[in-house]
């Protein structure tokens, strides 16, 4: 997993309500074997028409957002099915930081496995970022975990919990097999061990 | 020392370690991959630079999506199919772990493959992403299916994270009635306790009628523990097993041999064992069984007659009604007038040479009813040259079985081998979900002497009357 430390980019206004994971991926799309190449298909029904043609009104598809890595979203992101495909598909896009005043608990805890970090505000300070967001390219917010402080356009300073585990493992770069990975000396006395004791295993 | 189930004395033995909070390192001796959990898997070590730890460890097997048709090395049609199917090849090429392509005689269902090679030892543990690998606690491993990130987890550290499960016993004692059979006992005791009645459990499976079953039975009982929501089945490996375990090509063998010989008769649960469960069902009372609804907890003796959702109580009324009209069936009805239009041997629960042996048995010098469709795949390359060289296979058709290849096919019907809506099918597999043979499809497990029964009279047949 990636390493998450400071993430410094523009930051894309998602205000509606309720994102749920058939939005940010729809099922049609989970017929793959790669966990890679979902981006293209993020927020699909959104962002395209019947025709596959881009929908210009849709918020990523804005020259200011192309190039988003932060989403700021409305209540409840992330809430339907527990298809680990929606951070894939975000994370696959370039999207590292999504900001809410809640979110679903099972892709809060899929976007930490896959090196996203889901950040929970108060309602004020989501509205004041949501207009931050909507500034486009000229408002770079910057998001820095170690310190857990967002800096928006202006200067002002916003800062944010998170759970001490999960930052270690995202500041880090661990995910659970990278954390059993530490673990490696243990794995391999007990492979020596049982090599001995049980040859024919 | 205090006394041991078989179950705490394979987890011991794999314990790695164990962190303050309870979560526990547990070291997994075998992984069978198949083509559709595992891509993901494979490219999350791709994209981290990772190699698997183990390959030798490590078994891949295409099963689920392989066409079963005679044609099928002319390629697989289907372009999500193949895609799966090639991707698997890749990886087991890329990373160095044993496989066994399409082309291989040894191909066949991932948990028919593992014990038939030898893989599955006694006291092993044994993982794949697929929740039938219950199977293989037949031998007295520790058996079960994981999800796509654990599959990865395995890959890369040759351990899974978990947490111990509690020890249930189910006892069968006493001897089976004729026309009963492994099948039987597995759907019975699944009918007994729900299909929520082994959750947060490992079963062990003992007692006389256990102990009389041959491999071949005892991994039928097992395979479907996860039916009855168990986290995996096991049986006390016995001279039955050693016996079915030497020779096989990765057995230990010769001064090794012993050595495991000697271990593997240490594992039995100990005498004052403490079980959280128990469940003793007397062999006599078991009955040939048969599923009418949705849910292999909707089991019922052959002799009995389609319930009425108003005999069950709370949300089931609901569920009842509803698994009565998707089957299609009238409360009131007798078993044995279920029409049937489709009849499928084959699976991770009975496509092996005994079960064959039974259809053939069956169905000798007989013919299957006008218009019945008929299939039989065996569970392996390995099962369907034994079937062809005892004959069997020739019995089969004869009787207008047709004889296909190995792989998953109807169980799960994500090759072209499916029901239409409609259509109903006594199967021996394990799951008679919703759809889960086609959509709008209808499936009564059965055991494959019943199955071929329902294939010569058309209905629903008591083995006990032909
Ligand atoms: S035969 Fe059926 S249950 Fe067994 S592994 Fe294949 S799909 Fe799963």
């Amino acid at each position: 997993m990636e390493k998450f430390t400071k993430v410094t980019g523009v930051a894309a206004p998602m205000p509606l309500i309720n994102i749920d994971t058939d939005m940010i991926i729809p099922k049609l799309f989970l017929k793959t074997i790669k966990r890679s190449g979902l981006g293209k298909n993020l927020f699909d029904e959104m962002r395209y028409d019947d025709a596959g043609e881009e929908i210009p009104d849709f918020v990523l598809n804005k020259p200011a957002y192309r190039n988003a890595e932060i989403i700021v979203a409305g209540d409840n992101f992330g809430c339907g099915s527990s298809r680990e495909h929606a951070p894939w598909a975000l994370l696959d896009f370039g999207i590292r930081v999504v900001i809410s005043t809640s979110f679903a608990d099972i892709f809060y805890s899929n976007c930490f496995k896959n090196g996203i970090l889901p950040i929970i505000l108060a309602q004020e300070d989501v509205d004041k970022l949501m207009d931050d967001a909507g500034r486009g390219a000229n408002a770079i917010l910057s998001v820095d975990l170690e310190n857990q402080k967002i800096t928006g356009p202006d200067g002002g300073e916003v800062s944010f919990e998170v759970d001490a585990f999960k930052k270690h493992c995202l500041l880090n770069g661990l995910d659970d097999i990278g954390l059993t990975m530490q673990k490696s000396d243990a794995i391999a006395a007990f492979e020596a061990r049982n090599a001995a004791a049980m040859p024919w295993v | 020392m205090t006394a041991k189930t078989l179950y705490d004395k394979i987890w011991d033995a794999h314990l790695v370690s164990t962190d303050e909070d309870g979560t526990c390192l547990l070291y997994i001796d075998r992984h069978l991959v198949h083509e559709v959990t595992s891509p993901q898997a494979f490219e999350g070590l791709r994209n981290a630079n990772r190699a698997v730890r183990a390959p030798e460890k490590t078994i891949a097997v295409p099963d689920h999506n392989v066409p079963t048709t005679l044609d099928r090395l002319k390629g697989v049609e289907n372009e999500e199919s193949r895609i799966q199917l090639d991707a698997l090849e890749k990886n087991a090429l890329d990373f160095g772990v044993h496989y066994y392509p399409v082309d291989d005689i040894r191909q066949g269902i991932v948990h028919i493959v593992g014990p038939e090679q030898g893989w599955t030892l006694p006291g092993m543990t044994v993982v794949c992403g697929d929740s039938h690998t219950a199977t293989h606690g037949a031998f007295g491993a520790l058996a079960h299916g994981i999800g796509t990130s654990e599959v990865e987890h395995v890959l890369a550290t040759q351990t899974l994270i978990q947490a111990k499960s509690k020890n249930m016993k189910v006892e069968i004692t006493g001897k089976l009635k004729p026309g009963v059979t492994a099948k039987d006992i597995t759907m019975h005791v699944i009918g007994q306790t729900g299909t929520a009645g082994g959750t947060g459990h490992v079963i062990e499976y003992c007692g006389e009628a256990i102990r009389a079953l041959s491999m071949e039975g005892r991994m039928t009982v097992c395979n479907m523990a996860i039916e009855g929501g168990a986290r995996a089945g096991l049986i006390a490996p016995d001279q039955k097993t050693f016996d079915y375990v030497m020779g096989r090509p990765h057995a230990p063998k010769g001064a090794a041999w012993e050595a495991a010989l000697s271990y593997w008769k240490t594992l039995f649960s100990d005498e004052d064992a403490v079980f959280d469960k128990v469940l003793t069902i007397k062999a006599e009372d078991i009955e040939p069984s048969v599923t009418w609804g949705t849910s292999p907890e909707d089991v019922l003796p052959i002799s009995a007659t389609v319930p009425f959702a108003s005999a069950f109580e709370g949300g089931k009324v609901e569920a009842a009604q509803r698994a009565l009209d998707y089957m299609g069936l009238t409360p009131g009805m007798k078993l044995t007038d279920i029409k049937i239009d489709t009849v499928f041997i084959g699976s991770c629960t009975n496509g092996r040479i005994e079960d064959l042996r039974a259809v053939a048995e069956v169905v000798k010098g007989k013919k299957i009813k006008d218009g019945m469709r008929a299939m039989v795949v065996p569970g392996s390359g390995l099962v369907r040259a034994q079937a062809e060289e005892e004959g069997i296979a020739g019995i089969l058709q004869d009787a207008g079985f047709e004889w296909r290849l190995a792989g998953c096919s109807m169980c799960l019907a994500m090759n072209p081998d499916q029901l239409q809506p409609g259509e109903r099918c006594a199967a021996t597999s394990n799951r008679n979900f919703e759809g889960r043979q086609g959509r709008g499809g209808r499936t009564h497990l059965v055991s494959p002497a019943m199955a071929a029964a329902a294939a010569l009279t058309g209905h629903l047949t008591d083995i006990r009357d032909l």
